[in-house]
């Protein structure tokens, strides 16, 4: 991912930053710019996460590429935030540790390099809470 | 509207195709189509072709104009246009034809799709195919295609009780079915043995849980129903025709086992087609994974939610069956180039209903295709009948 | 006065033992690691490194108190393994806690000295009135040579420290140091491993310049060793603290509690800096604290600190952060083939 890219939505991935619209009530993260449910009608704010929630699905990756490849085996799961929203995340884990329903709580990782020379991307990824 | 017709159907052979370009592959099913068709190339109005990722799988964009060039159809200045849903691409490339002569713009139209997967390494074929789920948002975060739709299948057996040997199952059928299939990447019977002692690519997805990599193309063409008999004794009529979208992200799904975009293409293509689910005779499904098939069947309502697996186990889901699942062996036999998957399902169902499919032939009037992108982002339904 | 308002440490889960290290060269890990007094030492996750480490020390700071990001007006980060040679880590760490953009930031390196040069510099700014608050890390993913003496003490792991003036934890009632230009150790540019003088890291080194700084704060605050309930020095292993200690007439009573590297390993810019976190961990008021740290190169700085009320009372959450100990807990044994991947050593293709 380009730097540009990626430094686009770093304030977002370093501290969850996501949003939430006043209207329905609807949290979001990955962040969006307009409500799904009010559309035209929806008023989207920023808003921070807590940073916990817990697995509502995994996997165990056992075979992958570029930046996780060190990584396998490892955890891949979708969370649901406590305000409800849901993500996708490398759950830093034992393998054999996860399951559904599981408390988990955010941490700060690298979430992958362009080489040993390029940029270094940081950002949120979860474990066990 | 008017009524559209199959007039002509067309498919190379699926597999590792070490000694075919990407040219090579359009090329030849297209010809494979015309004569088919019994038709020559000036008669043709508009192409389009269905492809995921030329661009980074042979590096190669403007797809349309160099198949258009290729196909000996530039001399015509025919128009082509590259149609792209990740693995949706070959279906919604036949719906795209399918608008163009319904709608009366044109009248006789190619519709095909086409992938050269194996002219780069396992690994940037994982990163290309990745692209087809968010990749800010998923990407990222280490997600692989076996990878999002094992968490389906963790979701889906967590609250349906669904067995390892029903998942298993699935391929074995469809094993069962590509073996007589002349066109599919692997003939080879397995058993539930084979698949439940593969490797484990993402827990609980074993190798034979998952479709393979392939190169491959398939062509068919559409004309208006009154002009199909100018081609062909056995037109085969396009009933129904659903597309549906849904969120690019797995994790924003209302229901993570429930892939709603195919609940409502489905809905769509039997409104339109204006039967019912007993009136289909089999169904070709984008069996991209085993997990992937127990979801489609279930959410194109042909039984309900949680009861695919015994459906499966008791045979039901076989040629002979209740409702006959991918009797062309699926994307798990057949092969999955991915651009081409949902022309190659169109170029099954035709070849059941005109009754040449010969060896794993279903006896029916109807057959339906349901062609998916990502995982369940886009998807397209088509309904076909004999008559 | 100015002092810590608050502290945070943060430990990789993963160790290898000094044994299993030892293994792997043909050593006597028993005796390896009797001599060292170093047991087990802590490695990186995969995807870890100074920055992450740094953050998450920052923030089990942030989080035992309501302290206004707004009020943070400088991040310092010491370290000897930043993850760039040039972009500095401080950045990300004030951008994780949200303390950006309002905010001086640079990394710092002076060996395994360079967090608490970062806590100098901030109580500078702070008691000068520059800013209100500045948080001060010290972190290292800490590099030996496979093989060196080294490897079977460099450790991962840090803390962090945000220094301000109202309503310290503990104040930090004076600090001095002790420099001069020694090359007991070193990295040079573009090299993965730091190399070293071998036994002339101890005498004219360590010793010197850690009893060199100590005995001028005992000195100047005309205190003597007996005052103190603890004492914290820099531990590249088990014994050099200790002999320092009783060089200067402090007992194994008082540097015990803040004595981390028996099983976390040296952390480098991070190891004083964790040892005064155990020690902050189970303080009481009133409770003096001397803690010496020393960088190659080489310096040390020294401190006296007395912890106030403040660390019992509302406006501190002690348990809103995991301690020294919890972290130590959370353990993860890995061979190693495993600390080898971890830590880079398997040459990957790019």
């Amino acid at each position: 991912m380009s730097v540009a890219r990626f430094w686009r939505k770093q304030q977002n991935r370093y501290n969850l930053i996501g949003n939430q619209c006043t209207v329905c009530g609807k949290y979001f993260y990955p962040p969006r710019g307009f409500c799904p449910v009010c559309r035209r009608d929806g008023k989207i704010v920023e808003h921070q996460f807590k940073g916990t929630g817990k697995v509502v699905t995994f996997s165990i990756i056992r075979s992958s590429s570029g930046n996780f490849k060190l990584l396998t085996p490892y955890v891949l799961a979708i969370i649901e935030l406590d305000e409800g929203s849901r993500l996708t995340t490398h759950l830093v884990c034992d393998i054999d540790k996860v399951y559904i329903g599981m408390p988990v709580k955010r941490v700060f990782r690298k979430l992958g390099e362009e080489g040993s020379s390029g940029a270094i991307f940081y950002g949120t990824k979860f474990v066990p809470a | 509207m008017r009524e559209v017709a199959v007039i002509g159907v067309g498919c190379t052979k699926f597999g590792e195709k070490w000694e075919s370009s990407f040219r090579n592959l359009f090329v030849e099913a297209g010809a494979l189509a015309l004569e088919d068709a019994n038709l020559s190339g000036e008669k043709i109005d508009e192409i389009f072709v269905g492809n995921m990722s030329a661009g980074r799988f042979v590096e190669q964009e403007h797809i349309g104009a160099l198949i258009a060039d290729y196909a000996g159809l530039a001399t015509d200045n025919i128009p082509a246009t590259r149609v792209e849903a990740a693995c949706a691409s070959g279906g919604l490339s036949f719906r795209q034809a399918y608008t163009a002569v319904a709608s009366g713009m044109s009248d006789i139209v190619v519709a095909a799709g086409v992938e050269k997967m194996t002219d780069v390494g396992t690994e940037v074929t994982t990163d290309v195919l990745a692209a087809a789920a968010d990749r800010e948002w998923e990407g990222i975060a280490g997600i692989t295609f076996p990878g999002l739709y094992a968490m389906i299948a963790t979701d889906y057996m967590h609250r349906y009780g669904l067995t390892r040997e029903q998942l298993a199952q699935v391929a074995v059928k469809n094993h069962d079915n590509g073996a007589k299939n002349p066109n599919a990447q692997f003939r080879k019977a397995i058993t539930l043995d084979t698949v439940i002692n593969s490797t484990l690519v993402a827990d609980p997805l074993r190798l034979f849980d998952c479709s393979p990599v392939t190169d491959g193309a398939a062509a068919v063409i559409l004309a208006p129903l009154e002009r199909a008999r100018e081609f062909t004794d056995t037109p085969i009529k396009v009933l129904g025709s659903g597309q549906a979208s849904s969120t690019i992200a797995l994790h924003d799904r209302k229901d993570i086992s429930t892939l709603d975009a195919t609940v409502a293409a489905g809905n769509r293509a039997f409104k339109m087609a204006g039967i019912e689910r007993k009136d289909i005779g089999f169904v070709e499904v984008h069996d991209c994974f085993t997990i992937a098939e127990i979801c489609a069947i279930e959410d194109l309502g042909f039984c309900k939610k949680g009861e695919a697996g015994r459906l499966t186990e008791e045979g039901q889901t076989a040629i002979g069956g209740k409702i006959p699942v991918n009797p062309s062996g699926g994307l798990k036999a057949c092969g999955h180039p991915v651009g081409a998957t949902g022309i190659k399902q169109v170029y099954e169902t035709v070849k059941q209903l005109r009754g040449d499919a010969k060896g794993r032939q279903v006896d029916t009037d109807i057959g339906m295709t349901h062609n998916v992108g990502g995982t369940g982002a886009t998807v397209v339904c088509h309904i076909f009948g004999r008559k | 006065m100015v002092g810590i308002i608050s502290y945070g440490a943060y430990i990789p889960r993963y160790r290898i033992k000094i044994e299993e290290i030892a293994r792997v060269w043909g050593a006597n890990g028993t005796e390896i690691a009797r001599g060292l007094g170093v047991f087990e030492k802590a490695l990186p996750d995969m995807d870890e490194d100074t920055i992450t480490i740094s953050v998450e020390a920052a923030r089990a700071a942030m989080a035992r108190r309501k302290v206004d990001p707004a009020d943070i007006g400088a991040v310092y980060v010491g370290s000897e393994s930043h993850p760039y040679a040039v972009k500095p880590t401080a950045v990300t760490v004030g951008e994780a806690i949200g303390a950006t953009p309002v905010m001086t930031a640079a990394d710092y390196e002076f060996a395994c000295k360079a967090g608490t040069a970062a806590v100098q510099t901030s109580m500078g700014l702070v008691k000068s009135g520059m800013v209100n608050c500045a948080v001060a890390v010290g972190a290292d993913v800490a590099q030996g040579e496979p093989g060196d003496a080294l490897e079977y003490t460099a450790a991962a792991g840090g803390a962090a420290l945000i220094i301000g003036n109202d309503d310290p934890i503990a104040e930090i009632n004076h600090t001095c140091s002790f420099t001069t230009d020694t090359p007991d150790f070193w990295r040079r540019e573009n090299k993965p491993y730091p190399r070293h003088g071998g036994r002339f890291t101890g005498e004219p080194a360590y010793f010197k310049h850690v009893i060199g700084a100590s005995k001028m704060m005992l000195e100047k605050m005309g205190t003597k060793p007996s005052d103190y309930t603890y004492a914290v020095f820099h531990q590249p292993n088990g014994k050099f603290p200790t002999q320092a200690a009783s060089m200067l007439g402090f007992s194994m009573e008082q540097i015990k509690p803040g004595l981390a590297v028996t099983y976390l390993g040296n952390t480098y810019s991070g190891a004083s800096m964790v040892g005064l976190s155990a020690v902050l961990d189970i303080a009481k008021p009133g409770d003096r604290i001397f803690m010496t740290s020393y960088g190659s190169g080489s310096g040390s700085d020294s401190f006296d600190i007395t912890v106030t009320d403040v660390i019992n009372s509302d406006l501190f959450n002690r348990d809103a952060a995991p301690t020294v100990s919890d972290l130590l807990a959370d353990k993860k044994i890995v061979d190693y083939a495993v600390y080898a991947k971890h830590k880079g050593k398997v040459v990957m293709m790019e």
